[in-house]
């Protein structure tokens, strides 16, 4: 990595690599986006991922627009936009012409292997996603309790998750964590 | 709750002759990613399945499957899967632009904001209480997704997982090089689980 490379290029081959390997989708995959952007590229704090994984929770859309707020810290709206396309754009592709191929040749049996054999994997990936950003995040004991409990009523009740996270918001407001 | 929106939906056989045009899927796919907040997957199905009838269920999960194991974002890749088989490219290309365009918009905008305003403390105290909550979200989606392996006692399946957690989340080696040997690994094991049940 030379220091007078273009960012945007940086930024495209950066995750247009990571998006190849994003097996389980976009949440899957934020190990990855952080051991990257925070301590490969050092484009941002883990504080700053923290914030950024909480500003993507917080606006609607697929939760790969992680990737549009890293773009963003580097290289403004350009960046934000071209981390976008590179992250979902080639898999994409991808995903149609795959998609073609088996249109012609469906092959019901090994999708089924393929299932059994990805599902643990990206559970694993998901887990890993939550204990990272928790290390970011849950900086204080009250900040961990209420993790645990948006996790509690998360996983019992049906309630719509962007009230916890208004009470999220609200609790740190009042400098309670 | 799957169950419910399986007999519910009816198979759209006109589909093929009168399929809508570039516009309706720009909006639709909009719509679906301006309504999803954590997670477009539930309004994606609703809207496609439930509202427009473009797919039965059963059409739905298993191009869902697909673009589950396929790299990238999933719901990214359905809207193109999806709007190619109605459209062709132009198709695929417009609900990927309507899926991300908006919200690329939006999220954005509180880039910038966060950018300008992001140091003031009582904005990076509510942010931090968001993102506490964020990752307790998130801690539940797993729990929900492991539980059917831990109904069934599925120890290799667990067992994977763990390693996969311990190598990324606790060693923090890179993605492409656990995926090297992790994918083998565990497909063998699938392989192995499925010969073994007949």
């Amino acid at each position: 990595m030379s220091g007078d490379d273009n960012p945007i290029f940086q930024l495209f081959w950066t995750f247009a690599l990571i998006s190849l390997f994003a097996i389980g989708g976009a949440v899957a995959a934020i190990p990855e986006l952080h051991r990257v952007a925070v301590d490969v590229r050092h484009w941002m704090t883990d504080k700053q991922f923290a914030d950024a994984f909480a500003l993507s929770q917080l606006s609607p859309g697929p939760n790969v627009l992680i990737v549009a707020l890293i773009g963003y810290s580097v290289a403004g709206v350009a960046g934000a936009a071209v981390a976008t396309i590179a992250m979902c754009g080639p898999t994409a592709v991808l995903s149609y012409f795959v998609s073609r191929w088996l249109a012609n040749a469906r092959e019901a049996r090994w999708s089924g292997v393929l299932q059994a054999a990805l599902v643990p994997l990206s559970i694993g990936l998901m887990a890993a996603s939550a204990w990272i950003l928790g290390l970011a995040s849950d900086r204080t004991w009250p900040g961990f309790v209420l993790t645990v409990i948006a996790a509690l009523v998360a996983s019992m009740t049906r309630l719509n998750p962007l009230w916890l996270l208004a009470a999220g918001g609200c609790l740190g407001f009042a400098g309670l964590l | 709750m799957a169950n419910r929106i399986a007999s519910a939906a009816s198979p759209g056989a006109d589909i093929a002759k009168d399929p809508p045009s570039l516009r309706t899927l720009f909006f639709a796919f909009a719509k679906m990613s301006l309504s999803g907040f954590g997670g477009v997957l539930v309004f994606a199905r609703r809207a496609i399945v439930d509202e427009h009838r473009w797919m039965t269920a059963e059409e739905f999960n298993e191009t869902f499957a697909l673009c589950h194991f396929l790299p990238g974002p999933n719901i990214v890749n359905l809207a193109m899967v999806f709007g190619a088989r109605l459209r062709g490219v132009a198709g695929g290309l417009a609900a990927f632009a309507g899926l991300l365009g908006p919200p690329l918009f939006l999220v954005t905008a509180l880039a910038a904001l966060y950018g300008h305003f992001g140091q003031i403390d009582a904005l990076r105290q509510a942010l931090a209480g968001v993102s506490c909550v964020a990752v307790g979200l998130l801690a539940s989606v797993v729990f929900r997704m492991m539980s059917p392996l831990l109904k069934k006692s599925d120890v290799l399946g667990l067992a994977v997982m763990l390693a996969v957690f311990i190598a990324i989340g606790l060693a923090r080696l890179p993605l492409a090089e656990v995926l090297l040997v992790a994918v083998p690994l565990s497909l063998a094991v699938a392989y192995a689980k499925m010969r073994w049940a007949r």
